[in-house]
């Protein structure tokens, strides 16, 4: 039991708080006081209402982004491409937001669905390479992000057949149909409810269906799965489409929800946003929703912090980066801590088992 | 030290090993040993690896140090070559005590080591090899041409013929264990440390390396030889010191030894090294593999037209030095290799990839190398005992898992197979390598197949549990299941097959009837050779 | 067995044959090579300025992959991943350009780019040796906290001196090799050196036989007595500083930081070894491969030749990298110990 509290409360907190010291260190460097940008930062994340909302709005696709990569862990990959299936599911959802007229009850799900699986189809790209090819994830997905980028940024450009025809020079696509907007329910977006569901089927499918059980043993021990008689191929594939699905699902629920139509560039950092998400929940689904909201909350409190310190909002990453170092090396805040042994290992990841087929 | 109630023969340093004296004793020419160990003790948690240990060595001397896995051979010769540290006793190299620190360390000291796995790196050649660590330069650069001529030098001296600038990675295993023991004579070892070298060695092979050693300590190199092969023993040390659960239980001159007091001294009683089982009732055949051609990992065709057959209710052993194609023959009938040519049929069906297909006909498998293959580390043994069968009824339905019938079948399967586990929940890889074995045996052998392939089932197993095992493949043969077993050990062949195949270089060359044939026409067989007398088939 | 061992060859033989070997172990590459250059030649005849400003742009944008995968091929070699080099150039760029632009002097410049990035490496060398953290993971977070710090202490509007661009007098004037080879900036010449330099160690020093065990067979070159950690460290420390001067020569094309200015080269670089076989000869002609792809790519975007949007213009190098790896990846054979920390046991 104790060993529990350590594993899942005691270590990412730990790695939380000295982040933020580490930011703070940071903030101070830069000559202003962390004092007043922290609490700038609570009080644009949680004072009053319409701070919350906006937290729980910047949570949402981070929970996705999140969820994405935790899932691809189970399986041994490492999806770094949340960013790029993040895009084109919000690119593909809009189209599907504006393009189509449907009742609401079918719109919304559907251009939910249109967008998680164009997101799906593009990261199942990167599964098949390294199923079939050997080709490992973290670069394709990476490259992968590049493209995609390129390619919503064409799809609402001058020349792209998604534009806006009414924004003039700026790139964009046209706002969706009321039919497919997620609603608020007061200060609650509908969008974070979707998410939180969303979390707790994954870790459903994770925990207690065949499949997740599939997806775990070829993520434990690939031979074990061949030797069982699972097919490695098609479990890399099938979890690299689902990881990939849940990212644009983020990003459809971010366009219906939040931007109500495609902008270019509108996530830039969210792919590795969802690497300290998913490692500080200890690639848990349901500890991402906590996770994701305290990166959410920082998000949120940004602008305020920064309105009321110079700070920029670039201290987030800089803060993130501490997190998943701290949460990837548990050995180092132990030591911190001055905490036994008895821990037990950080987070069984093991991914860089080289590159290539062999 | 020795255990009291065993036999000793004393040699002279024996005797004074008996008396407490702190200082080295000397060999009975007058001079101090080449290497004198006293009362060593090495301890892991919850296991004592080393217990008060002594030896000596003279100089131009061959010790055998023999003991069964997991007697504490390992430990004893990483103290010497500074990789553990003692916590107790004391070690001496020509009457000076020593405590290396590391191999680094050894190596000064003139101490040299053959590992067991080779610690050799592929892509570079023999001579980058042997001099690696310790490199001659020529104006700031590595002097490539120097170390090769100094290669060669070394290797015509104790005619030991290597090419100093082949690729190491192309070498035959027999070449490139020269080249171990180059690299440990080119850094001047007075004394040389061979763990376990005949293990992945042809019977010829073997029988060069001998000579070798008896070349190497005519020139006054001290020889300590790992083993547990009895026969290597009685041909080419002098002495033997024998261990036991980390205790030195007697030193005896080799002259005065046999096989049976030797055996009876690594194992503590008298070991039947025969295992009890009736005669074989063959019924029709049920696994039928013919031209059978199978790739690598590396694409290199290692099962080159290999036939054979396998009746119901007999055990087929296949014999062969490792790395002839063993591997890849039993994950091709298991449908885990592609299959490049050939046919692998079992009782009419058609062996295609799909190994959940074959073992939904029937098929049980016990791999080679349980812990990458057969297990699933993190996983709990009750997990591990589904792990070929969790997508089924009743284990599992409409795409969901049923853990209250895994729990159940792992609950009976614990106790049907006495698996020591704290618990059905806890992971698997806490468990001993005995115990591991038992989860997959459990697991494979719970239900009557029609097919059991078995690769190394008793490696690095303990004693109680390779008796187990081999009652559980014979219990297997007698309710009717086909057997095919692979293994390396030839006694295991001998002490359970009711047919041996011959296998070497991806072909079987003989197929023979374990009670007609003798070891040596086996051993022959596997290096390729052929027997004098043509071998009768079984 | 005997038979086996070959009789001994005098070592005049074994050199030549040893030099035949190479030759055929790099056909491909000067395969490639030599297509390249016949093409660049008729190219030449067809329009001589077009191919000039090709070619010579090539060449720079080689630099600095060159020097990035450079950075990764030491890592790899000495058994260490280093995803993390896109992370180590930003810093490299975002510290040579403060420095530059604070001091005045562009050598304060690069020393500063190559010591912040080699501190990089060395946080890489521990994390992966001593804490035996994924070293993904630890690639990752220097990508981030690489990304961030460059962004959080980004300051708008400052300038830097200007590179000199080095001309070698007599040579320069030469048609089409002139301005492609001997009309450069400092760093794009250091990228040559480098190459020369990295080969002689990696193949014919102490240094680079030790390193090219230890990322092969760790436990070999641990049995003689090689200390592998602090190799790792010690590798890994330098491999950061030729990271920064990839980010020093981003700069020199660039002429001022800005945020993101990598652009994934970090990550292309990393195809380029794989590409190059994890040799620095195989890394200059798979740097230049990319480099000429990136080069013809621009030119046709500038001159606007084909009526394409320049997004899809945009994705090329991209794909390209997926596509290098996924046919060239196959046949690689990375060092056996690549990733993985070292456990004596």
């Amino acid at each position: 039991m104790r060993a529990v509290w350590r594993q899942w409360v005691l270590l990412p907190v730990a790695a939380v708080v000295v982040g933020l010291i580490a930011g703070a260190l940071l903030i101070l460097v830069s000559g202003d006081n962390p004092l007043t940008a922290y609490g700038g930062m609570a009080e644009g994340a949680f004072g009053g209402s319409d701070a919350i909302g906006r937290t729980l709005e910047k949570a949402t696709p981070l929970i996705m982004g999140g969820l994405a990569v935790a899932f691809a862990f189970k399986a041994g990959l490492f999806n770094i491409g949340g960013q790029g299936q993040l895009l084109v599911g919000a690119a593909f959802a809009a189209w599907a937001g504006f393009g189509l007229d449907l009742p609401t009850v079918l719109h919304i799900p559907l251009a939910l669905i249109v967008g998680g699986v164009a997101g799906s189809v593009f990261g199942a790209v990167a599964g098949l390479l390294k199923a079939t090819r050997g080709t490992h994830e973290v670069i394709t997905t990476i490259m992968l992000n590049f493209v995609a980028a390129n390619l919503t940024d064409w799809l609402v450009s001058r020349d792209g057949p998604w534009k806006d025809p009414d924004s003039g020079a700026v790139a964009r696509s046209p706002h969706v149909a009321d039919s497919a907007a997620l609603p608020r329910w007061g200060f609650l977006p509908v969008g974070f409810l979707v998410a939180v569901a969303v979390a707790v089927a994954v870790w459903w499918v994770v925990n207690r269906s065949v499949l997740g059980f599939e997806i775990s043993t070829v993520g434990q021990n690939a031979k074990a799965a061949t030797y069982a008689g699972i097919s490695v191929v098609r479990i890399t594939v099938v979890a690299m489409a689902i990881s990939a699905f849940l990212a644009g699902l983020g990003g459809a629920i971010q366009t219906q929800g939040v931007n109500g139509r495609f902008e270019p560039g509108f996530n830039s950092g969210l792919g590795f946003d969802g690497i300290t998400i998913a490692l500080l929940a200890r690639t848990n689904a349901l500890a991402v929703i906590p996770a994701a909201l305290l990166i959410g909350a920082m998000d949120a409190g940004s602008t305020l912090m920064q309105s009321r310190t110079d700070v920029p909002p670039e201290i987030i990453s800089v803060i993130q980066g501490f997190i998943l170092f701290l949460v990837a090396a548990p050995s180092v805040v132990r030591w911190m801590l001055r905490l036994r042994q008895d821990l037990g290992a950080g987070t069984n990841v093991d991914l860089a088992a080289g590159w290539g087929a062999s | 030290m020795t255990d009291g109630s065993e036999p000793t023969k004393g040699t002279p340093a024996e005797t004074i090993a008996g008396a407490t004296r702190s200082g080295p004793t000397v060999a009975p020419d007058g001079s101090p040993w080449l290497l004198e160990v006293r009362g060593l003790t090495k301890r892991f948690p919850g296991v004592v690896a080393n217990d008060d240990v002594d030896l000596t060595l003279a100089r131009g001397e061959i010790l055998g140090l023999l003991g069964e896995n997991g007697a504490g051979k390992s430990t004893l010769v990483k103290m010497l070559f500074g990789i553990h540290l003692p916590d107790e006793g004391t070690m001496w190299l020509n009457g000076t005590e020593i405590r290396p620190t590391g191999p680094g360390d050894a190596i000064a000291l003139g101490i040299g080591m053959v590992h067991q796995h080779f610690q050799l790196v592929a892509p570079l050649t023999v001579a980058e090899n042997i001099v690696l660590g310790a490199e001659p330069r020529k104006s700031r650069l590595f002097d490539r041409r120097g170390a090769e001529r100094r290669v060669r030098e070394i290797s015509e001296q104790y005619g030991l013929e290597v090419e100093p600038s082949d690729t190491l990675g192309d070498l035959p295993v027999g070449i490139q264990q020269r080249v171990e023991i180059l690299k440990a004579l080119y850094r001047n070892a007075e004394l040389l440390i061979l763990d376990e070298p005949t293990a992945v060695l042809t019977p010829q092979e073997t029988d060069e390396l001998l000579a070798i050693m008896r070349d190497l300590a005519a020139n006054g190199v001290g020889i300590i030889f790992i083993t547990h092969k009895l026969r290597e023993v009685l041909a080419v040390t002098d002495r033997v010191t024998v261990l036991r659960r980390g205790r030195s239980v007697g030193t005896v001159d080799t002259s005065s030894a046999t096989t049976e007091s030797l055996a009876e001294l690594m194992v503590g009683r008298s070991v039947v090294l025969r295992v009890d089982k009736g005669d074989a009732a063959p019924g029709p055949v049920v696994l039928s593999v013919q031209n059978l051609e199978v790739r690598d990992d590396r694409r290199q065709t290692t099962v080159r037209g290999a036939t054979f057959e396998v009746h119901a209710g007999e055990i087929v052993g296949i014999a062969g030095v490792e790395g002839n194609g063993q591997r890849e023959l039993v994950e091709a009938i298991t449908g885990i290799r592609p299959i490049h040519a050939g046919t692998v049929t079992i009782e009419g069906f058609t062996v295609h990839g799909h190994p959940r297909t074959v073992r939904e006909h029937g098929v049980a498998y016990i791999p080679e190398d349980r812990e990458r293959d057969g297990l699933v580390g993190n996983y709990s043994v009750a997990d591990n005992l589904v792990l070929t069968e969790y997508h089924r009824p009743p284990y599992a339905g409409h795409g969901l898992r049923h853990t209250d019938a895994v729990g159940r079948l792992a609950s009976e399967l614990v106790e049907q197979f006495d698996v020591r586990t704290p618990s059905i929940d806890v992971a698997v890889s806490t468990l001993s390598g005995g115990n591991k074995q038992k989860v997959i045996v459990a697991r494979e052998l719970s239900e009557d197949k029609r097919l059991v392939v078995a690769s190394q089932p008793t490696r690095g197993v303990d004693v109680g549990s390779i008796e187990f095992i081999h009652n559980q493949l014979v219990a297997a043969r007698d309710r009717g299941s086909a057997v095919l077993l692979v293994s390396a050990e030839l006694d295991e062949i001998f002490g359970l097959a009711d047919r041996i195949a011959v296998i070497y270089e991806g072909r079987i060359v003989a197929v023979c009837d374990p009670a007609t044939v003798s070891r040596e026409d086996v051993g022959l067989l596997m290096a390729g050779g052929q027997p004098s007398e043509p071998v009768a088939a079984g | 067995m005997a038979a086996t061992a070959r009789p001994a060859t005098s070592p005049r033989d074994t050199a030549g044959s040893r030099a035949a070997s190479t030759l055929a172990a790099n056909r491909s590459g000067l395969a490639i090579g030599a297509a390249v250059v016949v093409l660049a030649l008729v190219a030449y005849q067809w329009d001589g300025v077009q191919t000039t400003a090709i070619t010579a742009r090539t060449v720079r944008e080689a630099a600095p992959l060159i020097l990035a995968a450079l950075c990764g091929l030491v890592g790899e070699r000495s058994g260490v991943i280093n995803i993390g080099i896109e992370g180590q150039m930003l810093l490299g760029a975002y510290s040579g350009f403060m420095a530059a632009s604070y001091s005045g002097s562009l050598l304060v410049g690069v020393v500063a780019a190559v010591g912040v990035a080699a501190l990089a490496g060395l946080f890489l060398a521990w994390a992966a040796v001593a804490l035996r953290m994924d070293q993904i993971i630890a690639g990752t977070v220097i990508n981030i906290v690489g990304a961030g710090a460059t962004s959080f202490f980004y300051v708008a509007g400052r300038t830097m001196p200007r590179f000199p661009q080095w001309s070698i007098p007599g040579l320069e004037d030469l048609p089409l090799v002139g301005r492609t080879l001997f009309n450069h900036g400092p760093l794009t010449y250091t990228a040559a050196v480098m190459v020369l330099v990295i080969h002689v160690a990696l193949f014919h020093t102490r240094w680079g036989l030790r390193t090219r065990a230890v990322g092969e067979h760790p436990g070999a070159a641990d049995t003689v007595g090689v200390r592998i950690e602090r190799l790792r460290y010690v590798n890994l420390t330098l491999a950061g500083g030729l990271s920064g001067l990839a980010g020093i020569a981003l700069l020199q094309s660039a002429g001022a930081f800005d945020r993101g200015m990598t652009a994934g080269r970090g990550f292309i670089a990393l195809a380029v070894m794989i590409f190059g076989r994890w040799r620095p000869t195989g890394v200059l002609g798979a740097a230049l491969l990319f480099g000429l792809f990136n080069a013809v790519q621009a030119q046709l975007q500038f001159k606007q030749a084909l009526d394409v949007p320049p997004q899809f213009f945009g994705m090329i190098p991209f794909i390209l990298t997926i596509a290098v790896l996924a046919v060239a990846g196959v046949k690689a054979r990375p060092p056996a110990a690549a990733g993985r920390p070292y456990d004596p046991e």
